[in-house]
């Protein structure tokens, strides 16, 4: 019987950082999609107890397990196994599907302004979410510090992001030793 | 020449730069144009059309002579003004334009035969033959005329692009933009100050007035430390705002690497997207020239420009100076260049009842009508009231009036409006939503009047958006009024240049008129004028008084050309940062990829994905050789093949059957649960959109299975199916592509390799079945589907897992005769047992063409039913699905057409095409499918197929496009 090894999309890349702003892969643990059905707030909202499911653009959080939105009536379970909501929510396993960054530091939402066309300075704050473009690629973004950000990408383009971000954040480190 | 004690250069600084091969010495802070200016170098380019000498005119970016082309490692950018272009160590530089030399150009001669090619020359010149027009003139006069060249490699620098938000942004810092941008700075509000130069100040740097008494220089940097000491506050300086857009966006230019010397990481340029709630354009002027005979020679330039030099870099264009104008202003340069000990000849000023009191002779009524010197000005001729007379003089500063920079707000079609007062158009009001204009560019010539109406715009806007601004304390200045007398052209013997840019003269606009080109829109097409990279921004507004002049129109009437965007060019590799090579779209792994490469597979891109094409074995010499040894691997034993590129949507809901009813035109109601069903999908046109297959894992789930190449087109697809047909069934879809890695195992032995990979063995398990499985303990799913025609089943689990199975699997199956196969071998297989792809369904045909119009349900409705059904898309005159036979091996012939043998060979004649083409190692044979009118009715029929492209003529025998056990015996083993 075989013994299978799990691997993340980036598990040969060690953080880097630039600019004092690293950015690393994490492994969030288990990802489920929570979409719910029609009419049955009220049943989830018990269910999920005691998490939150987010208001859009938003994420909740307890005791390490974080809710965010990821569209209209759905949003990802992270870090924890889903309840069973059978009837009440469609649960979709995500796990291995996205690939997790983060991007910590000074220059962290300045970096992601130029692949991400939101508005990232504070007023973007922690507990804020979006699904927004990343470069060409589709993302779910979240603050989770005054200077943190996770980034969720679709593994198979997981190397993409890293390039692009790292590349952003070079060009900043770069600018920043001009002066 | 420099002048010891003025200018903001840095002497402590020497920087050394080349200029068509020589070292030049100058300063930090200086500009190439400053540079050269101080080295006494006048002549910095040809003209465009006459290949005239010529030497810089402005100080900014409006700059329309002096081009030049940057040479760096990485790229070689033409074009570039040396206005802009700041001098660092090593900075290498080169005119355009000419041969063999700057000081001696061959095609020069044209300016001899200049009366020979006015404006329309080439339209009415070139037009016979008429195919000698694409072939011959034009590279001809492309050759021969044009700028700067291109290196033809590739621009490896790096660039930038980039998002900026703020409450208000001030678009330029001369008084009115600092004062703007200061009052909201204090009130708290998100300021972003973007200025083109690199130090901020507009005007007041160049002009030097007093503000509060003391140099106003003193107050432009009180209030920069100021500004940068905010956290609300981005300065932005070599920002050149290039456009204005809807809801408050603009884009802006960045120089950010482009004043150093080439260092890792650091972009040459980055193209901003600013979003602004309100914008105050406070872009100031620009000198406009005369047009006087012979006026283009080097030495002669704006007298703002003049003394830009002067008080900016210390530098003096001319050792004996004249001016010449219509107005006050240019008194200044004059008084700044004596007080500084340079000798000014005379002032020509063309107002006779201007005052006369200088302390340089003063000409009144004066104009210049004629200029001598051939690589530089040594004379001028003039006249005034008291007759004629002629000055030697190496530098003529000109100003024919102010215009203020109107651009951005034309932008979202604003059309400027006249003031007869300044002489000029100024903005009309509202032309940009959100976008308010202050001083300068809206005709405010004062320091005091443009600080004022700086402050008050800021104020105004803010107030729009509910933040409120206190006047902050603005410094004392000058509000002397602007006093000018227009004069557009002074007639005589010589060409006067309008665009120097684009070599247009007075002489070209006036045949524009009387040619009957009299709209400015036809003028600017005829002449060219406005069409040079700076756009006509020195010469546009002359050109129009002069047209207006010529068809007894007023300026308002005959009205200005549009302005678009960009203001300054822009280039296409600042907006395409990132996007070169193989940054161009995202690149897409599977979780295979390394395992595959380990095996020296190599990679072709299939959409975004990259996929294993096959997979060498030593001695393999051709992809044919590996390609049919791994088709007669999966047939006679087993193969493992990636399919996780495969589209895969998890549809859950009480109502998910009902879905599937309603976008596949067969039934999946009744599918049963663990079982799983070819199904076909048209776009609301009909035509065939995508097919797969979709499993039933329970009652109210399912598991869609789409092609690669139609992954996102279905997921968008069912999307917009739910929201716009069905937004309150109980019904939710997400994409699970990403989710699951899947491989196909098939062949004879597909079933003893999943025993020894699967944590139990396979029990019974039908073909079309699905279940759940378990590998190593971890928990998967197992699909009995087949691409290939032999017993063949597809095994997923979670895509952290997949790289460890793949590698498992492929293991296993070479200990048993078998191993991966490549994409080739999986289209060999596949068009071996006739199942069509993305090749045959292509947009274009219906399911009645690829024979499955009995997968339409009779018993229910789908989408695309109703106009699958539409005359025309079913019969005989439909071209069809059929498969192609040929004994010989041949080059492949996809793309090929299909004639009736003896009947000519035509476009009209067609009869079809070949979509697939492969060689079968198992029939020893070419096997193609394609489409044939009422094919299915031809079958054994020769047809020729024909390939223009490849230069192939071979005959085929028309067949089922199922060649390989049409029985489906094997799949079902």
């Amino acid at each position: 019987m075989p013994e299978l090894i799990a691997k993340t999309a980036l598990s040969d890349k060690k953080p880097a950082t630039f600019a004092g702003t690293t950015l690393a892969e994490a492994d969030p643990g288990p990802v489920a999609s929570i979409a719910l059905f029609p009419g049955q707030e009220k049943a989830l909202a018990k269910a999920l107890k005691p998490m939150v499911f987010p208001a859009p653009n938003s994420f909740t959080e307890n005791g390490g397990v974080r809710l965010v939105w990821t569209g209209r009536d759905q949003a990802f379970l992270i870090g924890a196994e889903p309840p069973a909501l059978d009837g009440i929510a469609a649960v979709t396993d995500q796990s291995g599907g996205w690939a997790t960054l983060t991007v910590t530091g000074p220059v962290a939402a300045e970096a992601l302004m130029r692949l991400v066309p939101l508005d990232l300075r504070p007023t973007f704050a922690v507990g804020q979410a979006a699904r927004a473009p990343l470069g060409h690629m589709q993302s779910v973004i979240f603050r989770t510090a005054a200077d943190g950000f996770t980034v969720m990408v679709f593994r198979s383009m997981a190397r993409t992001a890293w390039h692009e971000i790292e590349v952003a954040l070079r060009s900043l480190a770069a600018r920043a030793a001009l002066i | 020449m420099r002048i010891l004690g003025k200018g903001q250069i840095d002497r402590n600084r020497p920087i050394s730069f080349r200029f068509d091969g020589k070292t030049y010495q100058g300063y930090q802070g200086d500009t190439v144009a400053s540079a050269l200016l101080a080295n006494d170098v006048r002549l910095m380019g040809r003209s465009f059309k006459y290949h005239r000498p010529r030497g810089v005119l402005t100080a900014g970016s409006e700059e329309p002579n002096a081009l030049l082309e940057v040479i760096g490692a990485t790229n070689q950018t033409p074009n570039v003004r040396a206005t802009m272009q700041e001098v660092f160590e090593g900075l290498n530089t080169q005119s355009q334009n000419r041969f063999p030399s700057l000081a001696f150009d061959a095609l020069g001669v044209n300016d001899v035969f200049s009366r020979f090619l006015s404006a329309g020359f080439y339209y009415k010149t070139f037009m016979w033959p008429r195919a000698f027009w694409e072939k011959l003139y034009e590279p001809m006069i492309r050759r021969a005329a044009g700028l700067g060249r291109l290196s033809g490699k590739h621009d490896e620098g790096h660039y930038e692009k980039a998002y900026a938000f703020c409450d208000l942004l001030v678009i330029g810092s001369g008084p009115a933009g600092l004062a703007a941008a200061l009052t909201a700075a204090r009130a708290g509000a998100d300021v972003i100050l973007a200025e083109e130069d690199r130090e901020l100040g507009g005007r007041l740097l160049a002009d030097e007035p007093e503000l509060d008494g003391a140099p106003a220089r003193d107050w432009v940097a009180t209030v920069e430390a100021e500004l940068r000491g905010l956290p609300n506050v981005r300065v932005m300086t070599r920002t050149t705002v290039t456009g204005a857009y809807d809801n408050g966006t603009f884009g802006a230019l960045e120089r950010v690497g482009l004043h150093t010397p080439a260092r890792a990481d650091l972009p040459r340029e980055c193209f901003w997207r600013i979003v602004a709630k309100r914008a105050v354009l406070a872009a100031g002027a620009l000198e406009r020239p005369i047009a006087f005979p012979m006026n283009d020679r080097p030495g002669i330039m704006m007298a703002g420009a003049v003394r830009s030099y002067l008080n900016r870099w210390g530098v003096t264009a001319g050792k004996r100076v004249t001016v010449f104008a219509n107005n006050d202003g240019a008194r200044q340069t004059a008084r700044q260049l004596m007080a500084a000990g340079v000798e000014v000849a005379a002032i020509l000023d063309s107002r006779e009842d201007a005052s006369a009191i200088e302390d340089c002779p003063v000409y009144l009524g004066a104009r210049v009508t004629d200029t001598s010197g051939r690589l530089g000005l040594r004379a001028i001729s003039g006249s005034h009231v008291g007759g004629d007379f002629q000055i030697e003089t190496d530098c003529l500063a000109m100003s024919g009036g102010w215009n203020p920079t109107v651009h951005l707000t034309c932008h979202l079609n604003g059309r400027p409006r006249w003031n007869a007062d300044i002489a000029a158009f100024v903005p009309s009001e509202g032309a940009v939503p959100g976008l308010s204009v202050a001083g300068a560019a809206n005709g405010d010539f004062t320091t005091h009047g443009c600080l004022a109406a700086g402050q008050a715009a800021a104020i105004a806007a803010l107030a729009e958006i509910g933040v409120t601004a206190a006047a902050v304390p603005l410094p004392r200045a000058e509000g002397v009024p602007y006093a000018i007398q227009p004069l557009w052209l002074v007639e005589g013997k010589g060409r006067a240049w309008l665009d120097f840019a684009n070599d247009v003269t007075t002489k070209d606009v006036k045949l524009s008129a009387q040619e009957g080109f009299t709209s400015v829109e036809h003028m600017k097409r005829y002449t060219t004028q406005g069409m040079a990279p700076d756009q006509g921004k020195s010469s546009n507004v002359a050109a129009l008084a002069v047209l207006a002049d010529a068809t007894g129109r007023g300026i308002p009437e005959t009205g200005t050309t549009t302005y678009r965007p960009p203001f300054t060019p822009v280039s296409i590799a600042s907006m395409g940062a990132g996007g070169r090579a193989e940054g161009f779209a995202p690149q897409r792994f599977t979780t295979s990829d390394q395992a595959s490469r380990d095996r020296h597979a190599p990679m072709i891109e299939a959409g975004l994905w990259y996929r294993p094409s096959y997979f060498p074995k030593p001695g393999e010499k051709t992809w044919r050789e590996s390609c049919d040894r791994e088709v007669n691997m999966v047939r006679s034993a087993v193969g493992v093949s990636d399919v996780s590129t495969l589209g895969k949507i998890d549809i859950q809901g009480k109502d998910a059957a009902r879905f599937l009813d309603l976008v596949y035109t067969n039934t999946f109601s009744t599918l049963p649960v663990s079982r799983v069903r070819y199904g076909l999908m048209l776009r609301e046109d009909g035509l065939v959109l995508d097919d797969g297959t979709t499993a039933r894992l329970g009652e109210n789930h399912y598991l869609m299975t789409t092609t690669t190449a139609a992954a996102g087109l279905v997921m968008r697809h069912l999307d917009f199916i739910h929201q716009t047909h069905c937004a309150d069934w109980d019904l939710r879809l997400i994409s699970v592509t990403e989710s699951w890695a899947q491989f196909a195992v098939a062949g004879p032995k597909a079933r003893a390799l999943l025993n020894a990979v699967l944590d139990a063995p396979l029990g019974d398990f039908p073909f079309m079945a699905c279940g759940e499985t378990q590998v190593g303990g971890v928990k998967g799913r197992l699909f009995r589907i087949s691409f290939s025609g032999e017993e063949g089943y597809e095994v997923a689990v979670p895509s952290r897992y997949g790289e460890s199975l793949f590698r498992d699997l492929v293991a296993k199956a070479e200990a048993m005769g078998g191993g991966p196969y490549g994409m080739e071998a999986l289209n060999v297989l596949r068009i071996e047992k006739g199942f069509i792809t993305h090749a045959e369904i292509h947009g274009r045909t219906t399911a009645f063409d690829i024979g499955m119009e009995k997968m339409v349900s009779a018993k229910k409705d789908c989408i695309g039913k109703a106009m699958a059904a539409r005359p025309g898309m079913v019969g005989e005159e439909r071209e069809q699905l059929v498969g192609l036979k040929l004994s010989q091996e041949t080059k492949a012939f996809g793309g090929a057409h299909l004639f009736t043998q003896g009947e000519a060979v035509g476009r009209e004649a067609s009869q079809g095409y070949v979509t697939s083409v492969c060689w079968s190692p198992m029939f020893g044979a070419m096997l193609a499918m394609g489409f044939l009118k009422n094919g299915r009715a031809r079958h054994g029929e020769k047809i020729r197929i024909v390939d223009h492209l490849r230069d192939l003529d071979l005959i085929a025998e028309v067949c089922d496009p199922v060649f390989h056990d049409p029985k489906g015996e094997k799949l079902r083993a």
